[in-house]
């Protein structure tokens, strides 16, 4: 009830007086930061979380430099391991690229593992059931346009209620990665299961005419995915509708002020974004697996999430980011037999990573202002 | 016997460069009302948002019951009994209006909602007006908000009220109940401070005035002792010489007709209420009214931005006359209708802050020629032209416009407006927390453009500016135009009387 | 129809429903503090394994002496504060680093299972082969039920004769609701997940409020984890067992519109959808079909919040942002 609580004044004489200066410690907010400072953030994040992983590596009883040069050599120490690595690459490389056009929109596309099914399963219909109606390279051309078609329409499924009602899209996308799931799984357990794998709930393996050629060893995926960063690159930085993406991204108000079309934005920009993951798919079932299995993404869609934003959206960044982590993967596996650290440990040091990554980006936007002297306020 | 609630001394607050308030003195008694009077931006929000523990004084001392305080938070505020009702209500939508009221109090565990709602009800039988504890905030008009506002710092224990401008959304009958809410609190022996800038509230409600005039208090007078003529003098001052050259007109053909517009908003009340007028090429049309009186959407129906109810918009080039009711701002570009404007919300609207000047400067014409790829060159070239020709204080083109200062964002956005050659100019306050050499180059540019035979619109706030700047001031009043008057004429009295005649 | 295989397909979509209740009210909790945590899978994993794990030790140590009830509270708070520890991290780098709540949601997933699949890996290595409870622990983890009431026909076996974990999880989400709605600090919560603004400016410690929130949280989602190695695997560590039961929990959320009471319901449909083709196989009707629906009523769910712009049912207002006060 009012006036029943008894007042405590804050007078300039009373003990509390100094508590009610400017704090001790607070944060402002910054634009820019001296040259180096960047790179420097990053590799004391990079050093903190390898000196995390070391204690882990310690407590499981191991020598954690030895642990780390093991999984050096054994993802960049050979030809044949290095090929492995790349191969680990390049699905999260090209599904951030596709991730990176959505996040400059602001628009939270977290469905990148659904239009990469989308984009798998439209290729490997193709590749199962079209080869022999289709010559050698008109096939794989085929299955390409499908599967970009195919993943651009699934992620523009949720940019068509994000336009039309507002609705969620974080949620959204989300949601849809699992019935883009459910539906594979049903193709694989259904009508596109294997009737000669002895009962094993598989589909075949696509014929030779559906295999993407390799060069230096490495399924061409990996040229489709340099060939996507310069072109990505372009788009975000050069073309029109990249230009678009940034202001909508930045201001829907700015937007509509200059004129643009705030809801085709949303929709055309969806449509890439699903396409490139969609790409993702048909080179991972073409390339690299050579069949669609329900395991096939790997997670992807959601790794490459960390990729596109560690990387600031800037696709040259993704390709160092997702050789790092495809290191991690890769240098990871064999430490069970070597250390007897299970391959599981990839994840927790990826982890690590990705969370001292995203902490260090603190220190890029914010700057810690101690208090000055008695009574010197701004 | 000493009633005095509130002591403030020499208070003084600068933002930057510009000075929020200068010396100022003021002291407010229980039983009391007062009316903090003066126009936009003359520092009243800001006195006594530092009585509410928003801002914090650069100088002077604040005393409450006689003893010296430091208010350095909301929460300060509440320990000493200063509640302040801002304009933007704070409050959660999904909650209802007693889960409101007592967010952030201590007390028992559990809410026991049968005492509070009898608690809540108990307060504003009180002071007599009804509020339903249980409804839900987004289901309310903004009066009920504004009343549980006012019930929540009451159920504080506030005895100091100040309400921010609390009839800006209120209509006549609903004021007509605050004010008796507010006698009712006088009666009771509270303090209750109102900021405004309408004269009939302060001689119907007040006992005592405070004028406020650029950061410093001009005058102050028991309300029985002012009048209309008084209260208008004192807010707007003696006309003062800013020295804007002025030159003879060089009127051309009505490149905008304005007919009875009008548009909603929100809530679906009038915005704009028939409002007519034509502008001339090589003219400037000030625009004054008080804040909220139409002029944002005067200015977006025009370029296309806010859905325009009735009326028409013609715009007229060498003879040919166009629509621009319900085009697009993407169509009215189409149609190569030169239409320059710039927004009050700079940084929100008319650019875009986290990209550097180069990509600000073809915001809208990013998409005039053909191909693909947008053409930086040009814009470039622009940019470096307006940073030499405007002495815009950047480090350089790529430096994201949001770095740079409130005068240097000014000149990029009016620069680029300027710089696409309009044939018509709509600029919304242009020169608001802008310093005086950045307010005069911006001047210098509208008169440039004046010569040039542009037909210009200024929306502003100092009528002072309006005044010389402007050849005539067509004056908003509640979306309704109340006059339209020959600057070189008209008095400030006269345009300040148009402002507030409801 | 046999109303033996109806009740029986109810127990078995309640006793699926527990593990996603728990991840549903911790998430609840999670994003009414304005956080939207997307790492539940993750801090299911930490909670089954280090819930397993401490459950294991215990029963190592005290071989034949083994008291059930320890074991399962040691797994029940070793769960509790694996998933808490998840939770912390997630409150540590958005909140006071303000990084962004998604991506650090699907590092935290990342972690989790690394931490999960890495510790269950060591576990069954310790065990030379794979863990298993001991018979004590099982007596108390299995089929206890109530009393007497269990005997009931029909009524007994649909609702009195689960394991205490069920009911652990239904006190849970009616403490839950209870919280939100009738008390104090529920309220300032609510408020902190709405507008931490206005909640900042009543004088809520919004910074203090989200870390307990999401810490919280993450150990109720712990617990769901624990239930999925220690009740539904008998102290058995499966490789990848919560296998994406915590995005389901992220669906329910939606599903059951933020509300505990009916996170309870939710969870039982969706429980009971993932047994249904179990009981009941439509001919023609593919299993994926069953296994669709959860997500698909979570889509319809979604848009018919959005196009009614209906303000109850929707996501708490600050999900998604991180709350910066602005110096004064």
């Amino acid at each position: 009830m009012e006036n029943k609580k008894t007042k405590s004044k804050v007078l300039v004489n009373h003990p509390d007086y100094k508590e009610h200066q400017e704090p001790w410690i607070r944060m402002v907010k910054i634009d820019s930061v001296p040259r180096g400072i960047p790179l420097l953030v990053r590799v004391s994040a990079l050093l903190g979380a390898m000196l995390t992983g070391a204690i882990i590596i310690l407590a499981m009883g191991s020598n954690p430099i030895l642990v780390y040069i093991s999984m050096i050599t054994e993802s960049l120490g050979s030809a044949s391991v290095l090929r492995e690595t790349i191969r680990i690459a390049i699905p999260l490389l090209i599904t951030g690229l596709g991730i990176a056009l959505a996040f400059k929109m602001r628009f939270w596309n977290i469905g990148a593992e659904g239009q990469i099914i989308a984009g798998g399963v439209a290729a490997s219909y193709f590749a199962l059931f079209w080869n022999g109606y289709l010559p050698y390279p008109m096939l794989l051309i085929v299955m390409f346009i499908a599967a970009v078609v195919a993943g651009g329409l699934w992620g523009m499924i949720p940019a068509i209620f994000k336009a039309k009602w507002n609705t969620n899209e974080t949620l959204f996308t989300l949601m849809l990665n699992y019935i883009a799931l459910e539906g594979l799984r049903y193709l694989q357990y259904g009508p596109w299961r294997d009737p000669r794998a002895f009962g094993f709930p598989i589909i075949s393996p696509f014929p030779a005419e559906a295999r993407l050629p390799t060069l230096f060893g490495v399924h061409i995926g990996w040229i489709i995915a340099l060939l996507l960063v310069v072109l990505v690159h372009i788009y975000m930085k050069k073309s029109k509708q990249g230009y678009e993406i940034s202001v909508v991204g930045e201001s829907v108000q700015t937007a509509r002020y200059a004129g643009i079309n705030v809801n085709l934005v949303y929709l055309r920009t969806m449509f890439i974004s699903g396409a490139i993951a969609g790409i993702t798919g048909y080179v991972t079932v073409a390339g690299a697996n050579g069949t669609i299995s329900e395991e096939f993404t790997g997670g992807v869609g959601f790794t490459a999430i960390t990729v596109a934003w560690l990387a600031k959206l800037n696709p040259v960044a993704m390709i160092i980011i997702s050789c790092f982590l495809a290191i991690l993967d890769k240098g990871s596996g064999p430490l069970v037999n070597s250390f007897g650290i299970p391959s599981s440990v990839a994840g927790i040091i990826t982890g690590l990573f990705l969370f001292f990554m995203l902490g260090s980006e603190f220190f890029l936007n914010y700057r810690l202002v101690f208090r000055k002297k008695e009574g010197n306020r701004e | 016997m000493n009633n005095s609630a509130v002591k403030m001394v020499n208070i003084s607050k600068s933002f930057g460069t510009v000075q929020a308030n200068k010396n100022v003195s003021l002291e407010f008694k229980r039983g009391e009302i007062l009316a903090l009077l003066g126009e936009n931006g003359s520092g009243k929000t800001t006195l006594m948002n530092m009585l509410s523990g928003i801002y914090y004084q650069d100088s002077g001392e604040v005393f409450v019951d006689g003893e010296e305080v430091v208010i350095s938070s909301p929460k300060d505020a509440f320990d000493l009994g200063i509640g302040m009702i801002h304009q933007h209500f704070k409050l959660v939508d999904v909650l209802t209006a007693a889960e409101n009221i007592i967010l952030g109090l201590k007390g028992s565990v559990t809410i026991n909602r049968g005492k509070l709602a009898s608690e809540i009800r108990e307060i504003s039988q009180k002071y007599g007006f009804a509020l339903d504890p249980n409804k839900k905030v987004y289901d309310m008009s903004v009066s009920e908000k504004q009343k549980v506002e006012i019930v929540k710092v009451l159920y504080r224990g506030a005895d100091m009220l100040i309400l921010d401008e609390p009839t800006a959304v209120l209509t006549p009958q609903e004021s007509d109940v605050l004010f008796e809410m507010l006698r009712k609190m006088k009666e009771s022996g509270k303090a209750v401070v109102i900021i405004t800038h309408k004269l009939q509230e302060v001689l119907f409600v007040s006992d005592r005035v405070a004028i406020l005039r650029r950061g410093e208090l001009v005058a102050e007078m028991n309300t029985e002792d002012a009048t209309i003529k008084s209260l208008t003098e004192g807010m707007v001052g003696r006309k003062v010489d800013l020295a804007i050259k002025r030159e003879e007109p060089h009127f051309g053909e009505e490149k905008l007709i304005v007919k009875d517009l009008t548009c909603l908003n929100v809530e679906g009340h009038k915005a704009l209420n028939d409002v007519s007028f034509s502008l001339r090429a090589g003219e400037i049309l000030g625009v004054a009214g008080i804040a909220g009186s139409g002029q944002r959407e005067l200015c977006e129906s025009i370029t296309g931005l806010y859905p325009v109810e009735n009326g028409s918009i013609i715009y007229t080039e060498n003879d040919v006359q166009n629509e621009l009711r319900g085009l697009t701002p993407s169509e009215i570009i189409k149609k190569g209708i030169s239409l320059a404007f710039v927004p009050e919300d700079r940084l929100g609207m008319g650019l875009v802050a986290g990209l550097d000047m180069v990509d600000n400067m073809m915001l809208k014409s990013y998409n005039i020629e053909k191909g693909m790829l947008v053409n930086r060159k040009r814009p470039k070239r622009i940019a470096e032209m307006l940073i030499k020709a405007l002495d815009i204080v950047t480090p350089g083109v790529s430096t994201p416009v949001r770095r740079l200062s409130g005068g240097n964002v000014q000149k990029v956005l009016l620069g680029r407006e300027i710089n696409s050659e309009p044939s018509v100019l709509i600029v919304a306050y242009p020169v608001r927390g802008l310093d005086i050499n950045s307010s005069y180059t911006i001047y210098n540019l509208l008169n440039e453009q004046r010569k040039k035979g542009v037909a210009v619109m200024y929306i502003g706030e100092d009528l002072d500016v309006l005044l010389e700047l402007c050849d005539r001031i067509m004056v908003l009043c509640n979306g309704a135009v109340s006059g339209i008057v020959d600057a070189t004429k008209a008095t400030k009295e006269q345009i300040g009387f148009l402002m507030t005649s409801d | 129809m046999d109303i033996d295989i109806l009740t029986n397909f109810f127990f078995m979509a309640v006793i699926a429903a527990t593990p996603l209740l728990f991840g549903t009210l911790g998430e609840i909790l999670t994003q009414k503090s304005g956080s939207i945590n997307l790492g539940v899978e993750g801090m299911m994993f930490m909670g089954a394994s280090i819930g397993l794990s401490a459950s294991y030790f215990y029963e190592f140590y005290a071989g034949d002496g083994t008291i059930g009830y320890i074991a399962l509270g040691l797994a029940v708070i070793f769960g509790f504060l694996a998933g808490a520890l998840g939770g912390f991290i997630y409150s540590v780098l958005t909140v006071t680093f303000r990084a962004n709540q998604n991506v650090t949601g699907l590092a935290l997933t990342i972690f989790g299972i690394g931490v999960g699949n890495l510790i269950g890996d060591l576990l069954s290595t310790h065990a030379h082969g794979f863990t298993s409870s001991t018979e004590a622990t099982r007596r108390v983890v299995a089929n206890v039920g109530i009393p007497f009431l269990r005997d009931i026909p029909i009524l007994g076996r649909m609702l009195f004769s689960y394991n205490m974990m069920v009911y652990f999880a239904i006190i849970m989400a009616l403490l839950l609701m209870w919280f939100l709605n009738k008390t104090r600090v529920g309220l300032n919560l609510r408020a902190v997940g709405e507008s931490p603004s206005t909640a900042d400016a009543v004088g809520i410690n919004v910074t203090k409020y989200k870390y307990l929130a999401a810490s919280i949280g993450g150990g109720i989602c712990g617990l769901g984890g624990m239930v999925i190695s220690m009740v539904d695997n008998s102290g058995t560590w499966v490789f990848n067992c919560v296998a994406g039961r915590g995005w389901i929990a992220v669906a329910l959320v939606i599903f059951a519109a933020w509300k505990p009471s009916r996170a309870i319901f939710g969870a039982i449909l969706f429980g009971g959808l993932s047994v249904l083709r179990l009981y009941f196989p439509l001919d023609g009707v593919p299993a994926q079909v069953y296994d669709i629906v959860p997500y698909a009523a979570t889509i319809f769910a979604l848009v018919l919040t959005s196009i009614r712009k209906s303000k109850e049912s929707a996501q708490p207002k600050a999900c998604g942002t991180n709350y910066f006060r602005e110096e004064r």
